[in-house]
């Protein structure tokens, strides 16, 4: 067990234990592998098919919203990156990677719960196969290895990750919820990758949590300033840097909620 | 003149005067560039720019006749409702409301322009829109901050929907030996309500010192309001040619038009001022939102409607009619 992840799982299990965002790897599907030699259409064909739905889904995503990526902080680059955002809509991933430009998009994958994602073959081929998100398991029954497993191994591979560190959507009047400590063991596991805040602003007005009729509101997504974890800078003390860099994106809105 | 003809003068007079702002806009950046970046200077030629989009657009639509125009009007409507919506203080609770908004009460206003049922579009909005969505919103049972909420709302479809439907409608309008015509009083309506809005822009930048409301709008200044208003007014004179109306009819008219868009301005500077945005939104560059460039069609539109009976009738001594008056069905009208 040695590696970026050494110092992580080194630790006894009570405080991983507190750790653990109750997500973690499972195996890669063999289903899909079977499908694909059922498929009569070639493999190169239905990348194809894909990369078209899924820009289909950002323009979709665009149209509804009319959103805008306002780059604050930084730049788009290709580099390495995991973008954390506020999360209160199924929708935020979508609208982060609808504003990315397409180069970014394709090296892009959001992190997501496989509970959510591998149930119905529409949610499971939209999550595996169009986003082609890191799925992980919320199962607390089933936690054996680290969930930031699998996003470090995703990183290593070269993407960049979109991640929730609010760990659900966020449902309460609050702004933003206390952060998990994922970001952080991410962060440590692979130091030189930058964590950029992202302030997705509105979508929760356009699909509240429960509504299926999306309204045609204006969105916006805030990209800030990237962050590295300090030398010697602890979990608490970076969570809270990186929450503070997230929720001063947002804008002051005299009107949002009373 | 013909149609053909009229709208030809018009639309080459448009293109004349956008190529002459284009012009003007380079030698400035030409001067400016050498000084540093000019943000009125980059700003100005973002709007030029803008401007020759809006008028192929606007153009392309009025080629189409009265399906283009009513059309462009309906996708305004939906670019500004969506802009104003975004801004206001509503809940969850309003969801049903909102889609209501946006997915019932817009498209059935607009049908009504189209099939020209004068009697129910002129209250759909302000009477049955304004009694029903209340209703839904209070089914949801969120009653914290509920007539704020519903206000703020039934605004936005006033403003949005109901003022600017009334700009396709001028084309539902029974003018006397001017069949056929009316889509000229409707670019004549845009025509002048827009100079006007440009014209105060040039006027206020050139002379602009004292201003009119400094807490709404630090670019709003007296010299811009009179010399904007005051050309406005004389271009809409020199255009009586394509309106049914006399020089003098045209003069008046063009004068309500420009002073009731500087209010719609003004009116609508004081809701951004209080949200906090600058602009409604980003949808045409330079300019900011589509309600940033319609403030001021909003306002005159509507008041477009009665000034005629008020001003025009007893000038002119005809009298105006719509198709349809009745309120129950088209066809049973008096």
């Amino acid at each position: 067990m040695a590696g970026p992840l050494h110092h992580v799982l080194a630790r006894p299990p009570s405080d991983l234990q507190g750790d653990l965002r109750d997500l973690r790897e499972t195996a890669p599907t063999k289903g899909d592998i079977a499908q694909a030699g059922r498929c009569p259409v070639s493999r190169e064909r239905r990348n194809m098919i894909e990369a078209t739905l899924a820009t289909g889904i950002a323009l979709f995503a665009r149209a509804v919203t009319g959103v805008r990526g306002n780059w604050v902080g930084c730049a788009p680059e290709l580099s390495r990156r995991v973008y954390f955002a506020n999360h209160t809509s199924h929708g935020d991933f979508v609208l982060i990677w609808s504003v990315l430009p397409p180069a970014v998009r394709r090296t892009t994958r959001p992190v997501a719960a496989a509970d959510y994602w591998r149930v119905g073959r529409i949610r499971r081929f939209c999550g595996e196969r169009l986003f082609r998100a890191v799925l992980i398991d919320r199962n607390p029954a089933k936690i054996g290895a680290h969930p930031v497993h699998a996003m470090a191994e995703a990183l290593r591979e070269g993407t960049s990750l979109i991640l929730f560190p609010e760990g659900t959507r966020n449902t309460t009047g609050a702004p933003l919820l206390p952060f998990k400590a994922g970001l952080y063991h991410l962060a440590r596991a692979e130091p030189t990758v930058e964590c950029v805040p992202v302030w997705i602003d509105n979508l929760n007005r356009v699909m509240p949590k429960g509504e299926v009729l999306p309204l045609p509101l204006l969105c916006s997504v805030s990209f800030g300033e990237p962050l590295k974890p300090r030398e010697g800078e602890g979990k608490q003390a970076f969570l809270a840097r990186a929450r503070a860099a997230l929720l001063s994106l947002a804008p002051s809105h005299p009107w949002t909620l009373a | 003149m013909s149609l053909d003809v009229q709208a030809i003068l018009l639309l080459s007079g448009v293109v004349g005067a956008l190529a002459l702002a284009s012009l003007v806009g380079f030698a400035l950046h030409r001067r400016s560039v050498a000084a540093g970046p000019h943000p009125v200077v980059d700003n100005l030629n973002a709007r030029i720019k803008a401007w020759w989009i809006m008028v192929a657009v606007i153009t392309a639509a009025f080629a189409l006749g009265r399906a283009g125009v009513t059309g462009l009007f309906a996708f305004a409507s939906f670019a500004a409702l969506r802009e104003f919506l975004t801004l206001t203080r509503t809940h969850r609770g309003d969801h049903y409301a909102l889609a209501g908004v946006f997915f019932v009460v817009l498209p059935i206003q607009y049908w009504l322009v189209w099939i020209e049922w004068y009697g129910l579009y002129s209250i759909f909005i302000p009477v049955y829109a304004f009694l029903l969505l209340p209703v839904v919103a209070a089914l949801r049972g969120d009653t914290s901050r509920f007539l704020e909420r519903v206000a703020e709302v039934q605004w936005a479809l006033m403003i949005c929907v109901f003022c600017l439907s009334h700009v396709p409608a001028l084309i539902n309008l029974e003018i006397p030996g001017y069949d056929g015509r009316n889509i000229l009083l409707v670019a004549y309506l845009i025509l002048v309500v827009q100079a006007s809005d440009v014209l105060q822009y040039v006027w206020g930048k050139l002379l602009g010192r004292h201003k009119v409301a400094p807490r709404l709008s630090p670019s709003k200044t007296w010299e811009g309001l009179v010399g904007g208003v005051g050309s406005a007014t004389l271009l809409g004179t020199a255009l009586w040619w394509v309106t049914p109306f006399t020089p003098l009819q045209a003069t008046a008219l063009a004068a309500v038009i420009a002073v009731m868009g500087f209010c719609g301005g003004l009116v609508m500077s004081a809701i951004k001022r209080d949200r906090g945005v600058k602009d409604w939104g980003h949808m045409i560059e330079g300019h900011g939102g589509i309600l940033d460039r319609s403030d001021s069609v909003v306002f005159s539109a509507p008041i477009f409607f009665p000034s005629r009976a008020v001003l025009v009738d007893p000038l002119s001594g005809t009298s105006f009619r719509w198709k349809h008056g009745g309120l129950w069905a088209p066809g049973f009208s008096s």
